[in-house]
């Protein structure tokens, strides 16, 4: 946690005009919190509450009926789109595709940032230079040259095509978070490794890996956040069964005309957020490092 | 350390092929690991990039045809009713979002600095939307806003009967509840750049400023808020690429709507390619967007180049 500056702002007038400062900063933060508060907060409570509750009082409001049964509705009972097998198999479909892809996309980003970091030759800036421009690219962009290719390959509506999209995506990501913090670990150490006869390969296992640690975590959490919340892919290469859970989710609450059921429909809101709020509050450091860079490059 | 005995591999084996061959296999390893991931990633930039911009310039409709037409589509894209009310949606969405997440992030940030308790809680607080996908943000938000079920709804129970905020089902205003939704996601994104700002500021400078009578408001604008400067280009930047990006956020809130309302660049991309058929007007609209974001990452990239230079002159 960053240190307190060593001044007190307030601390510049009177303790009488210090005290009403500070009930004005902590009036605006709480009026912040409730801001941002405030929608969790009320699909929090919704997903407890029963039909003619919600009905009666409005999604806003303090429960007054108590139920865990719509969560186990929303998890493998409730019809989207035609099956009512609930959001668990989307839940599942985005597991199968979030894991390898992250997984996959780490690994080779880190190798290649270590490459592109400690074992430069003529060119290779040029050609970091070159993989970055693919952070700037906007999905539209590759929309249709992906279709044709998920086409040839076989790979049309499956998961693997969408594990393939995130991976050549992501790889711009993962080696630029590499490389960056690969660059810092100091040219000694690699060069006494390489007097005492390690290769290529040990000293990635033995010097540069074990340094590794924090800008894995960063990597792997901005990959999975991502790629767990991305719509547009999900949307446009998979439909139906095969359907990632930011997909499904639509297609669940903002489908025709027929009566919502905001309890069951929050309860999904909550499982397909989670995955990424829990890693975000048991991450959060890491999460906001991630964020910083990927957003500033 | 003991003196290595030389080693004796080194001296008796006698260069032949195969040992050569691993030398040289050795000394091209990391370009020859770097290769799939380079190829892959020329591919994505460079032919799929290419392959949309022909796309925009050919004959293609519901099925690729790669025979030139020339810049008609283009034309067509600028004359298309749809696409003004896209790019003028675009533009109304992004200033205010940018001046609203800025001022509001800002102002946290700030607020934070005045050395609180219990800080991490309220960043937390302030930064969880930025973990939850648009998908979910524009889901619960359309709840909230909804006249039928969300705010108005409880102010009419606690008995202001007439009370009315239905901008999510009017045309005239279904734009600005996805400018509030926007902000929500990314103002606290925005305080903790700021926040990271304000805590390199060097104390000592605050405290001279102190002593010698300023009032802190005064010393916010004349010495603070200026230090930080390049944070504010950051910032800047980074909701620009948001905005310019929004796709997801609208979708789940309004799905364009009501009618065509708060239809956006990236919605009429999707729109034209997958939903219409007219694939080569779709791509010649994803490069307005591409356009769109150069035109902020460029001069970006070029002041940050600049800027690295002239520290590393400085030393």
């Amino acid at each position: 946690m960053a240190e307190a500056a060593g001044y007190d702002p307030l601390g510049a007038a009177g303790t009488w005009r210090h005290q009403r400062a500070k009930l004005v900063v902590y009036t605006l933060l709480c009026l912040f919190a409730l801001y941002y508060v405030l929608p969790l907060g009320v699909v929090i409570l919704n997903s407890f509450r029963d039909l003619p509750d919600i009905n009666r009082n409005g999604l806003i409001g303090l429960p007054h009926s108590f139920s865990l049964n719509y969560w186990s509705l929303a998890w493998d009972k409730f019809c989207v789109g035609g099956t009512c097998a609930g959001i668990e198999p989307f839940f599942f479909n985005s597991v199968s595709m979030v894991v390898p892809a992250t997984i996959i996309s780490t690994a080779v980003g880190a190798v290649n940032g270590y490459v592109l970091a400690k074992w430069r030759f003529t060119g290779s800036e040029v050609l970091f230079g070159l993989m970055t421009l693919g952070v700037f690219m906007p999905g539209q962009m590759v929309l249709l040259p992906w279709a044709r290719v998920l086409g040839w390959l076989g790979l049309t509506n499956t998961t693997s095509g969408l594990v393939l999209i995130h991976c050549v995506q992501g790889l711009s990501f993962t080696t630029l978070f590499c490389r960056n913090y690969y660059v810092n670990i100091p040219d000694d150490l690699i060069k006494a490794a390489r007097i005492d006869g390690a290769g290529f390969w040990r000293i990635f296992r033995k010097i540069v890996l074990p340094l590794s640690p924090p800008i894995l975590i960063v990597t792997v959490i901005w990959q999975f956040t991502n790629i767990w919340n991305e719509f547009l892919f999900a949307v446009i290469f998979s439909s139906g069964t095969h359907q990632p859970i930011t997909a499904a989710l639509i297609a669940l609450s903002a489908g025709g005309t027929s009566v919502h059921q905001y309890n069951v429909e929050s309860a999904a809101v909550l499982i397909a957020a989670l995955p990424p709020l829990l890693v975000y509050v048991f991450g959060g450091r890491y999460f906001l490092r991630g964020l910083t860079q990927g957003a500033l490059k | 350390m003991a003196v290595e005995p030389v080693t004796l591999t080194s001296v008796k084996a006698a260069p032949n092929h195969g040992r050569m061959l691993r030398e040289r296999l050795a000394t091209i390893l990391p370009q020859l690991v770097l290769a799939p991931s380079l190829f892959a990633t020329l591919i994505y930039v460079f032919v799929f990039c290419g392959w949309t911009i022909w796309i925009s310039l050919s004959n293609s409709s519901l099925l690729p045809d790669y025979s030139i037409s020339g810049f008609h589509h283009y034309v067509e894209l600028w004359s298309n009713r749809r696409w003004t009310i896209a790019y003028t949606n675009l533009f109304l969405f992004t200033s205010l979002y940018v001046i609203g997440a800025t001022a509001i992030g800002l102002l946290l940030a700030i607020l934070i600095d005045q050395r609180v308790r219990a800080e991490a809680l309220w960043r937390t607080i302030y930064l969880y939307p930025l973990a939850v996908s648009f998908v979910v943000t524009g889901t619960v938000w359309r709840w909230l806003l909804s006249p039928s079920t969300g705010v108005e709804r409880v102010v009419h129970q606690l008995g202001w009967a007439s009370f009315k905020f239905d901008w999510l089902v009017q045309r005239e205003m279904a734009i600005y509840t996805v400018v509030i939704t926007g902000i929500w996601q990314a103002s606290g994104f925005v305080m903790a750049l700021f926040l990271a700002g304000l805590r390199s500021i060097d104390p000592d400078l605050v405290k001279a400023a102190q002593i010698d009578g300023a009032s802190m408001p005064r010393i916010y604008r004349r010495i603070i808020l200026p230090a930080i400067g390049p944070i504010f280009i950051s910032v800047l930047v980074v909701l620009l690429q948001f905005a310019i990006k929004t796709f997801d956020l609208v979708i789940a809130l309004t799905g364009g709507g009501p009618g065509i309302a708060t239809t956006v660049p990236a919605i009429y991309v999707y729109d034209l390619m997958f939903q219409r058929g007219q694939m080569a007007e779709g791509a010649a609209a994803a490069i307005m967007i591409l356009l769109a974001l150069s035109l902020v990452l460029v001069p970006y990239t070029i002041w940050k180049n600049w800027r690295e230079r002239r520290e590393a002159a400085r030393g």
